[in-house]
């Protein structure tokens, strides 16, 4: 379990993220959601160590974050950030390899192999194993960094606006295959995500924010309400149910 | 490097093997400590047109040279050994460009511009600083501080070597052993946090083998410009991979080549006319300038 204690960020006057406290489940898809600037990324950020919190702690199975050593909490706890530029030539099957040091130290055994094997063929990249990355497109780069984060066999994997850059049929599928993940291989993924009608279709947990704050915490029913959604982003969306699940009409 | 053993000897090989022997480990750790020193350099700062050159650290050396003969004299510094001095000298350019690399890269994220800016800015700035150390200077002191910092490829203080080899050797052992973490480095900060790397303590170490080698090719050779640049990016060209198990021994047998070679054909072929440095700078600033243009046009 991933549990944080009263965590703020300011940097200078401007609080990020302010005083907040959460648990955070073993298993099943976490959806961060809120609009622009409530602090979502910082919040994930700092459960992931990136960045160091101004106060509070985060508890990833007990081990705090800031005093536990990062090659033992990197067998625990991934992360992928949004805008991954790297300024390395690698190839793809390189690439999901690194996801691989925090077990193999940089010499990779017939077990990692089979590790970043797996991985590669769970995103579908076999044909594209060995292309560079700056020969892909957007959608590919990201698959290819998704695959990176499973191959480093975490519980946690913490993603970081993963649909970030991909087109409906990429966005639906890369959800699709999260919530595959988190239920085949028991993970509990974390997602800080923009569209709420993709966390209403695949989380089992909500966490909404605004300004630095957590606003909500439940299911996904809980947040696609119209008046939650009016306090949580400040404009009217009507919500209706399709087919079972309850989407917002945002662009009304 | 046979070649630059005995083409164009004459007279006792007692003499010349040892002499040439002696400007041939020269350069050979020269071209090392240059060429590790950049391609570490370049892969902490995620960037090929930095190197700790351009970003002013010889100068640094310089101005660190003068200031001790400024205070304390020649008097003084003639009665201590040169080898210890050397390794004081070495552990202060250390201790200030940890400060400062610390201070550019570690404590904020500051945009590459202001980086290479602050770089030039502290080159000119510690040049100055040296100068006018200079012109204060008694002149017998000056022209004793002339002679330890007109180094150049035909003279290499050959005093150092066996101080500069052990240091490199070290130097080297740190890097070798730091040479999977580099590559997961090359992936940018939040990416080796991710993977469990220790990021801070690991590249202040490796700033600090870059501040040792600095000092080792400056003390040997004097200050180097684009020569680092020059061979980091041939060597990239070259492997076609930029794993570091590669890179790294690939830059240092083309500064090698680069050097050897070219002191070996400078001294039998023009007879010691030119100075290797200006050709090797030139090419080099000619190299810097085509990446720079290559950037900007992305």
């Amino acid at each position: 379990m991933i549990e944080i204690h009263n965590l703020t960020k300011c940097y200078d006057e401007a609080t990020v993220v302010d005083d907040v406290s959460l648990k955070l489940p073993e298993s099943g898809i976490t959806a961060i959601v809120g609009p622009n600037g409530a602090g979502k990324s910082t919040l994930l950020s700092m459960m992931a160590r990136l960045i160091a919190p101004t106060a509070g702690r985060v508890l990833v199975d007990g081990l705090d974050v800031q005093e536990t050593p990062g090659a033992v909490l990197a067998k625990r706890l991934a992360i992928l950030k949004q805008n991954n530029q790297v300024n390395m030539r690698l190839t793809v099957s390189e690439l999901v390899a690194f996801g691989r040091f925090p077990h193999s130290g940089g010499r990779p055994t017939v077990e990692d192999k089979r590790h970043i094997d797996e991985a590669i063929a769970y995103l579908g990249l076999n044909e594209l194993r060995d292309r560079f990355l700056d020969e892909l497109s957007g959608g590919q780069r990201q698959r290819a960094f998704v695959a990176m984060v499973l191959a480093q066999d975490t519980k946690y994997v913490l993603l970081d606006e993963p649909l970030n850059s991909l087109d409906m049929k990429h966005a639906a599928a890369m959800m699709k295959l999260l919530r595959r993940t988190a239920d085949e291989l028991a993970k509990s993924i974390t997602v800080v995500i923009h569209d709420i009608n993709f966390a209403s279709i695949y989380a089992d947990h909500v966490v909404a924010m605004r300004d630095g704050r957590v606003m909500l915490e439940g299911g996904a029913v809980d947040l696609m309400q119209e008046l939650v959604l009016k306090d949580i982003y400040d404009t009217v969306v009507k919500v209706r149910e399709v087919d079972g699940h309850r989407l917002g009409l945002h662009y009304l | 490097m046979a070649a630059f053993m005995t083409v164009g000897a004459k007279g006792n090989w007692d003499f010349v093997l040892p002499f040439r022997g002696g400007k041939l480990l020269g350069l050979v750790l020269v071209a090392y400590a240059v060429a590790t020193a950049t391609v570490l350099f370049q892969t902490i700062t995620q960037n090929r047109i930095l190197t700790p050159a351009v970003m002013g650290f010889d100068s640094l050396y310089v101005a660190l040279q003068t200031a001790l003969v400024f205070f304390l004299g020649t008097r003084d510094l003639a009665i201590i050994d040169m080898r210890p001095r050397f390794v004081l000298e070495t552990m202060l350019m250390v201790a200030m460009s940890m400060a400062l690399f610390h201070w550019l890269f570690l404590s904020r994220r500051r945009s590459l511009h202001l980086v290479v800016l602050a770089g030039l800015v502290f080159g000119v700035f510690f040049r100055s600083l040296s100068h006018m150390m200079q012109r204060i200077l008694d002149p017998n002191e000056f022209i004793a501080l002339q002679d330890m910092l007109f180094a150049s490829f035909n003279t290499i203080d050959t005093q150092l070597l066996a101080v500069s080899s052990v240091i490199v050797l070290v130097t080297a052992w740190v890097s070798r052993r730091l040479l999977a973490k580099l590559d997961v480095l090359m992936l940018g900060r939040d990416t080796a946090v991710n993977l469990g790397i220790d990021y801070q303590r690991v590249v202040m170490m490796l700033f600090a083998v870059i501040a040792v080698l600095v000092s080792v090719s400056t003390a040997l050779v004097g200050p180097v410009t684009f020569f680092g640049l020059l061979v980091a990016s041939l060597a990239y060209q070259a492997v076609g991979t930029d794993r570091h198990e590669y890179t790294l021994p690939a830059a240092t047998l083309i500064a090698i080549i680069a050097l050897v070679g070219g002191q070996t054909v400078m001294e039998r072929v023009f007879g010691f006319d030119t100075a290797l440095s200006v050709i090797i700078e030139f090419t080099g600033g000619i190299a810097f300038m085509l990446l720079l243009y290559r950037n900007l046009n992305r």
